[in-house]
Order: structure tokens, then C-alpha cells, then sequence
């Protein structure tokens, strides 16, 4: 194929994975509406008694429920497949690395993190996240494209094998931090109702997630994954390429300032779940707010802030 | 501070009751999170360190509030007193929270693994099983099992520990962040920076006089400056070509000279490019911008050539429209200075004013207002060679408009005191960034250190295991407990599966009563 038609061929499958990204995301959400009205225990006793007899509202409720998973995960999947093929034809047409421009890091990044999710629904069977995940992945393939500009040639600042390195580091620590938001967010809500919800009211898909000391756990090993890769692609790979582009290592350039902010609410995070009084509910919060820094930084700093890495427009 | 306001604690208790204040947990989660806020204004508004021409700007466009953010150091957050104090408040916690920690872990280093405790049903995760195996059997089963672990046996009883490389990892990481601050502080104290700009043709040698714009750490002497010179010969400038998908972006920079390391060294060549610097020993120059220098001609009313020189126009925008200034003090009757603009691709906007459309000089042409007096040259106090002082200068109009000089590329123009001025050539030049930062690799080794500890800190689960064995008629009783140092909810599962192990070292697979 010629460069112009992995560029049309990119373009057709970018688009093409943010639609079914956005179905997978009202599969999920499905998924958590079936469950609305149906109480764990209740649901297992009428599972046990169902055998044979016609199911009952509440068993139909369930499989629907479970029928919208299934097809939301396998949705996220071949969303995944589609988007891996649009990277790929993006970097065959511009014949470099796919992350150089605004564009082209929302779409990896988007890839890098339902490759982090998919790869977590393997590892820790973190479906009961997946509204967050494929939701935050639609808005921001959609985003993406606002700020679409043809594939061509890096400026010459970004001609370094370090940006490879840099950018990669980023975007995996990156996917890790939403999971590790989406975690938080749904311990959250999860301790909270933990605490008001009486026993009987304790119906809908919330209770279908682990508790919420299980969705802390897993929030923490994300973070701790992804805290030390932040490190590197922040603190080290970032620093020695901005040696090489500019003569120092590091300049308190804005996009370097909210990387060092995010590091530093992320290391507070972890502070956090080692103090007493800060477990829980606040280093949560904590995490949260790393994550919104980041996230400030790819766009907030990108689009209003000048500064010497605003090329990324 | 008055006594009276804290009656109860003498000087000593109250700097040791400071003193456990501050290198508390909850105080360095506290300083942590006010340092992450305290960077947060460096980034919103221009720093003096970083672009100081952006600074003048904002001064221009925010008249009110800018003398304000300026005595408050916005615009040098990161040397300002209050981010200095923050992080220097959170250097001191840091350092006295490393000292006592190291000195608990270096006994912890030679401690035994602490007694089995009475009761096991009371730690986090335990079990019982009956075996027909040995009390001995039992113990050096469970030994094996544990793997490797510090291991104490007392009458059937064992105790282990393991791990002790997570603390190990944790003060390694803390440590080394301690030496990046100061690896960065050694660099900014006796390293410089500065910017220069040379014109194609032109040499630079390195003294403070060269450059455009110096900064150096308080304990840098300006003797200390390495004495290499160097000469550009060609600047290559490649942009996007036009017609293209992002016509006129950059796609090539490259500055070709040569240089010497210090008078009367062997001639070298030098090929820069961006991401490639040059290196004369701890000196780095880089190539960070480039831009046109004009090469204008001025003949006065006498007929004589009073100023032929290459005059570099600084760029402003991507398309390189530059803006710059001329001038001429020998110049008679008076002395002559010139302001406007250099445009390499001159097209026609639509308001009819010129415009740049393309970075690279394929249409150059010069626009410039005249200006005749007093350069005020003479006072003794440097000028900057960008801005034209016109405090003792008039402007020639033409009617009721500034009179104007617009020419192209080899064209001249009558001037109205008589002499002409001609575009006579185009040459480009390179601003280089000339700098030296000793230690750099301190912080870059610190850092990787610092990288290796937290990972072992965060990977290794530092964990205690209890085994008790006694003889219970033709069976033995083994009761097993576990306790993780960093609270986990998964402990019991991992107990079930180092039970598991447990009774294969045992070679047994027996069910388990709990
Ligand atoms: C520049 C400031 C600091 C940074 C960037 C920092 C960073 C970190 C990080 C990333 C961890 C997590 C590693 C782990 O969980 O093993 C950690 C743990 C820890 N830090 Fe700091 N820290 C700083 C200052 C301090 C200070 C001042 C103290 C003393 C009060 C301190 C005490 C601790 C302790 C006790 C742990 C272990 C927590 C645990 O067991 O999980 N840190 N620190």
C-alpha cells in the first residue's frame, strides 16, 4: 500500500474503533441497568431453585445482565483490534513511531489503555470497570479527532529515539493511572454505600463488584505499577532527551512542571495509604487527583499554555 | 516565639516535639501535596528562567496585576522564598526521616525473627492440619516451604521472617532522592547557560561580551568559562515544502563550522544539529533556533558606504516573520536607525498588509521605518542591539505617513537625507545555546538508583511465618500463621497456597481440618 492509503485506511479504522468503543460502552452500562433491581444473595437462591423451571423476572434480569457484559468486553476487544490496526497503519504513513503529534497520542494512548484493561479483565477479572474505561476511551478518541492533522514528518526536536521511549513510558504509566482512577472512583462510591445501604436495599450491580477493600487493593497495585514507569518516562528518559533537544535536563517548562506535579501527587498517594487517618476514602481522593493532573497536562497544557513542548498542537 | 504561649514545653521539648512534628508521616504527605501546589503558578504564567521576553509581555498586557505577581515571585516561582522553604522544609523531614529509619533497619538486620505469638487464631491468616509426619519432619518440611527466609527453631516452634529488602529499597529510593536535590543544586550553582547568536560567516569566541543572554549559578566565576571559539560556516534550514500536507514545518536544522579548543589548538570541524550538541569538554553547544540576518547596505549623503554587515532579525512566529533593528552611528549628518520587519516569504494578506507564508526564503523581503538624531550610543551604558532608543530621534514621514523602505532581495532605495540603503544579500544565522551544568550524571544516577529501590520497595512483600508442630498421639498437630508487614486482603488465599506447598514438602497431600 502506498503512504496515502494507510493514511485513508488508519482514518476509516480510527473512526470505525471509536464507534464500537462507544457500543461497548452502552453495552456495559446495560450491563449495570439489568442488574438494577436484583440482590446478590436473593439472586443466587433463585439461581439454585431455577433448574429446570422457567426462570424467573430476576433470573432474566441477571442473564440479560450478563449477556451485556459478555458483549461489552467483546466489543472493547474488537474495538481494541481496530484501533491496533489504525496505530499501526498511521505509523506505516507518516514512517515513524504513531505518537508525535496531539492526534496521534490520543489514539495510542486510547490503544494503550484497553490493551492495560483487557490485559486486567485477564489478570484480576476487572470487567465491573469497563463503563469507565470504555466510556473515558470514546471521549477521548472523539477529542482526538478534533485535533486531527495528516501524518508527516516529525519536527526536528522529536527526532530522537528517546521520544519513543519517553512517549511509550508515559502512555503505559498513563493507562495504568485510569485504571487506577476508575478503581478509586468505584471504591468510592462502593465504601460509601457500604456504609448507608442497608442490608435489604442492597440491590443493583454495585453489589455485584467486589468490596470495597478488594477494589482498594487493586487500585494500590495499578498505582504502585504505575508510579515507578511514571518515574522513568518523567523523571529520566523525559529529562536526558530534553538534554540532547535543548541543553538541559530540566528547564520548569510547563508540560515539566505538571509532570513533577503529577509525580508528586501520585508519591503523596502512596504516602497516603501508609498513614493512618489517610487510608481509604482520602487516598483516594489523592489519586484522583493525580489523575486529573495528568490528564491537565496532555490537555490543558497542549492547548492554553505555550511553552517549548507545545508542538504537540 | 513568647514563653507564655506554650507554657507547658521548655525550649528542648518543644524543638524535640518540632522536630517529631516534622519528619511525621502525616507532615511529609502534608509537604508533599504543598509542593505539587506551589509548582502550580511557575506553570500558568511566564518564568524569568525560562523566556524572559515572555515575561516583558505579560508586564505589557497585564499592567495592574503583574508589579503584584512580581513581588509575590510569580514569575520565579522556583527560586522563590516560599518553594524554597517548601522544599527545603521537605528535604529536612526527608533527611530526618532516612537517619532514624536507617539506624532501626540496621538493627532490624541483625534481629532474629520475633517468637512465635500464644494465640495463632489472632494474626491475620491462619490454619491447622494433622499429619502422620514427625515434629522434625513438620519443621524441616515447613523450612523448605518458606524458602528463603531468616529461620529460628525453638522446641517444634519456627519462626521466619523475609523481605528485608522492601525497607532495604524504601530508604535507597528516599536517600536518593535527597542526592538528586543536591546533584541539581551542585549543577545550577556553578554551571551557566547562555544564548548567542552567530550570523553565517561569523565566529563566536566564549566570554561573557558574546552572548546574548547569560545565566549562571551564584557560585560560577565567569574565569572559569572555557576558552574555545568557534566559526559558522553553512546554516541548512529544510522546511516542509510548500503545497504539502503541513507546508513549512521544520524538518531539518543543521549549523557547519569549525572551532578550536583553546587558542592555538588544532582546527576542528563541527556538524550540529538539534538533538546533536557539540562537546568541548563539560561544555555543551547546542543549536536551539535560527532565523535571517539581512545583509544591509547604508550609503550616506556623502556617497560613502557607512555600514555593510549581515543584521539578524529575530523571528516571532512559525512562518518566521522576524522583526529588527539597524543602525548606523557613522552615518552623517546624523546618525540613522532603522526598525521593521523581515518577511522571507513575502505574500499579500488580506487587509493588504505584507505577510510571511512560508519559513523559507523564497520571496524575502525588508520593511523599515526611518528614523534620524541621536542613537544615544555614546553614554557609556550598553544597549541592547534589538531595540532602538528613539528618545533623541525623529521619525522621516512621508506626508502624513511614516516614510517607508520596502525592498527585495538586491534592490536599494533612495533614502530622504540623500544616501540609499540596499538589501544586498541574505545570510542565516544559528542561536546557539552555549551551556555547562558540572554533575550532571549526580542526579541521573541518583535517580536510577532511587528507580531500583522503589521498584524493590514496591515488590517485595515483607512477610512473617509462624509454624508449630506438637505430637498429638500417633499424629502430629501443625498450626501455621502468617503476617504481611503492608496490609493485604488477599492473605488468606496465599496462605491456602503456601499450605499447599507446605504439604508437598511434607510429600503428603493430607485434608486440611481448620
Ligand atoms: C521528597 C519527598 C518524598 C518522596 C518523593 C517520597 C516518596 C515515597 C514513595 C514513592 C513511597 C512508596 C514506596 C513504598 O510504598 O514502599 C514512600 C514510602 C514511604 N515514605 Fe516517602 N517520600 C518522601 C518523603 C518522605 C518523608 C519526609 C518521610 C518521613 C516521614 C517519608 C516516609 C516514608 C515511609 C515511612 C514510607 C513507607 C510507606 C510504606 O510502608 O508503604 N517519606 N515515599
Amino acid at each position: 500500500m502506498t503512504a496515502a492509503q494507510y493514511e485513508q485506511f488508519s482514518n476509516y479504522a480510527v473512526a470505525s474503533a471509536t464507534g464500537i468503543l462507544a457500543l461497548a460502552f452502552v453495552a456495559y452500562v446495560a450491563q449495570w441497568g439489568f442488574a438494577r433491581r436484583i440482590a446478590p444473595d436473593r439472586e443466587l437462591v433463585t439461581a439454585g431453585a431455577a433448574e429446570g423451571a422457567p426462570p424467573s423476572a430476576e433470573g432474566t434480569a441477571s442473564e440479560r445482565s450478563d449477556v451485556a457484559g459478555g458483549i461489552g468486553f467483546s466489543l472493547t476487544g474488537l474495538a481494541w483490534l481496530v484501533l491496533l490496526a489504525g496505530v499501526i497503519t498511521r505509523g506505516l504513513s507518516a514512517e515513524r513511531v504513531p505518537w508525535g503529534n496531539m492526534y496521534e497520542f490520543g489514539c495510542a494512548a486510547t490503544l494503550m489503555a484497553l490493551t492495560a484493561y483487557i490485559v486486567l479483565v485477564r489478570m484480576w477479572a476487572i470487567d465491573w470497570v469497563g463503563p469507565i474505561i470504555t466510556g473515558f476511551g470514546t471521549v477521548v478518541l472523539g477529542l482526538s479527532a478534533l485535533v486531527f492533522v495528516p501524518p508527516g514528518p516529525l519536527v526536528p526536536a522529536l527526532h530522537s529515539y528517546w521520544l519513543v521511549i519517553h512517549v511509550l513510558g508515559a502512555m503505559i504509566a498513563g493507562s495504568a493511572f485510569l485504571v487506577g482512577a476508575a478503581a478509586s472512583v468505584l471504591y468510592l462510591v462502593k465504601a460509601r454505600a457500604e456504609r448507608t445501604t442497608a442490608d435489604e436495599d442492597r440491590v443493583g450491580f454495585l453489589w455485584r463488584i467486589p468490596p470495597s477493600a478488594k477494589i482498594d487493593q487493586i487500585a494500590y497495585r495499578v498505582h504502585a505499577f504505575a508510579f515507578p514507569i511514571w518515574t522513568f518516562a518523567a523523571l529520566i528518559a523525559g529529562p536526558i532527551w530534553a538534554q540532547y533537544a535543548w541543553g538541559r535536563y530540566w528547564g520548569w517548562d510547563p508540560k515539566e512542571v505538571w509532570a513533577f506535579i503529577t509525580w508528586v501527587v501520585y508519591a503523596g498517594y502512596l504516602h497516603a495509604r501508609a498513614t493512618a487517618g489517610w487510608k481509604g476514602k482520602a487516598a483516594a481522593i489523592i489519586a484522583l487527583i493525580g489523575f486529573a493532573t495528568f490528564v491537565f497536562n496532555f490537555v490543558g497544557i497542549n492547548l492554553f499554555v505555550s511553552g517549548m513542548h507545545s508542538y504537540a498542537k | 516565639m513568647s514563653s507564655n504561649a506554650v507554657p507547658a514545653l521548655g525550649r528542648r521539648e518543644f524543638t524535640r516535639w518540632f522536630w517529631r512534628q516534622l519528619t511525621s508521616m502525616r507532615t511529609a504527605l502534608f509537604l508533599l501535596l504543598l509542593l505539587a501546589i506551589a509548582a502550580v503558578p511557575g506553570s500558568l504564567v511566564p518564568q524569568r528562567g525560562v523566556d524572559a521576553r515572555a515575561v516583558e509581555a505579560y508586564f505589557l498586557e497585564h499592567p495592574k496585576s503583574a508589579p503584584t505577581l512580581d513581588k509575590l515571585g510569580f514569575f520565579n516561582v522556583y527560586t522563590s522564598p516560599w518553594f524554597s522553604a517548601v522544599y527545603l522544609l521537605l528535604m529536612v523531614s526527608l533527611i530526618g526521616c532516612i537517619v532514624p529509619r536507617s539506624f532501626v533497619y540496621l538493627r532490624a538486620l541483625r534481629a532474629r525473627p520475633p517468637k512465635a505469638p500464644r494465640n495463632f487464631s489472632r494474626m491475620p491468616a491462619s490454619a491447622s492440619f494433622e499429619t502422620a509426619a514427625s515434629v522434625d519432619e513438620v519443621i524441616s518440611a515447613g523450612r523448605r516451604a518458606i524458602g528463603r527466609a531468616r529461620v529460628d527453631v525453638v522446641d517444634g516452634e519456627l519462626s521466619a521472617e523475609r523481605g528485608f529488602l522492601r525497607e532495604a529499597g524504601n530508604l535507597v529510593f528516599h536517600i536518593s532522592v535527597v542526592v538528586v536535590l543536591v546533584g541539581v543544586a551542585v549543577g545550577t550553582l556553578f554551571g551557566y547557560r547562555g544564548t548567542a547568536i552567530v550570523t553565517e560567516g561569523q565566529g563566536f569566541a566564549n566570554s561573557l561580551t558574546q552572548y546574548d543572554e547569560f545565566g549562571s549559578g551564584s557560585l560560577f566565576k565567569a574565569d572559569q568559562l572555557p576558552p574555545f571559539s568557534l566559526k559558522l560556516d553553512t546554516f541548512t534550514a529544510k522546511f516542509q515544502a510548500l503545497g504539502s500536507q503541513q507546508a513549512g514545518a521544520p524538518r531539518l536544522f543543521r549549523a557547519q563550522g569549525t572551532y578550536t579548543q583553546k587558542p592555538g589548538a588544532d582546527v576542528r570541524t563541527f556538524d550540529i544539529t538539534v538533538n546533536h550538541p557539540l562537546e568541548i569538554g563539560s561544555t555543551s553547544v547546542f543549536l536551539v533556533g535560527q532565523g535571517y540576518a539581512p545583509v544591509i547596505k547604508v550609503t550616506d549623503a556623502n556617497g560613502e558606504v557607512v555600514f555593510n554587515e549581515a543584521v539578524p532579525f529575530l523571528p516571532n512566529d512559525p512562518s518566521y516573520t522576524s522583526t529588527g533593528v539597524v543602525k548606523v552611528p557613522d552615518a552623517e549628518p546624523q546618525q540613522l536607525g532603522f526598525q521593521g520587519f523581515f518577511l522571507p516569504t513575502a505574500a499579500t494578506g488580506a487587509d493588504g498588509a505584507s505577510i510571511s507564508v512560508y519559513p523559507a526564503a523564497a520571496n524575502p523581503l525588508l520593511g523599515l521605518f526611518v528614523w534620524h538624531g541621536d542613537l544615544g550610543l555614546d553614554k557609556g551604558t550598553p544597549q541592547s542591539v534589538y531595540i532602538l532608543d528613539k528618545s533623541k530621534m525623529k521619525q522621516y514621514k512621508d506626508g502624513d505617513k511614516s516614510y517607508r523602505v520596502s525592498l527585495k532581495a538586491g534592490q536599494s532605495q533612495k533614502l530622504p537625507n540623500g544616501g540609499t540603503i540596499e538589501f544586498a544579500g541574505l545570510r542565516q544565522f544559528a542561536r546557539l545555546q552555549i551551556s555547562s551544568s558540572p554533575g550532571v550524571k549526580v542526579p541521573l544516577i541518583g535517580i536510577i538508583a532511587g528507580l531500583a529501590g522503589l521498584v524493590t520497595s514496591l515488590t517485595i512483600k515483607p512477610r512473617r511465618t509462624w509454624i508449630r508442630a506438637r505430637r498429638d498421639g500417633s499424629r502430629t498437630v501443625v498450626d501455621v500463621a502468617v503476617l504481611d508487614r503492608v496490609p493485604r486482603d488477599d492473605l488468606p488465599a496465599d496462605l491456602d497456597a503456601f499450605l499447599e506447598r507446605f504439604r508437598e514438602a511434607l510429600g503428603e497431600t493430607e485434608e486440611r481440618t481448620s
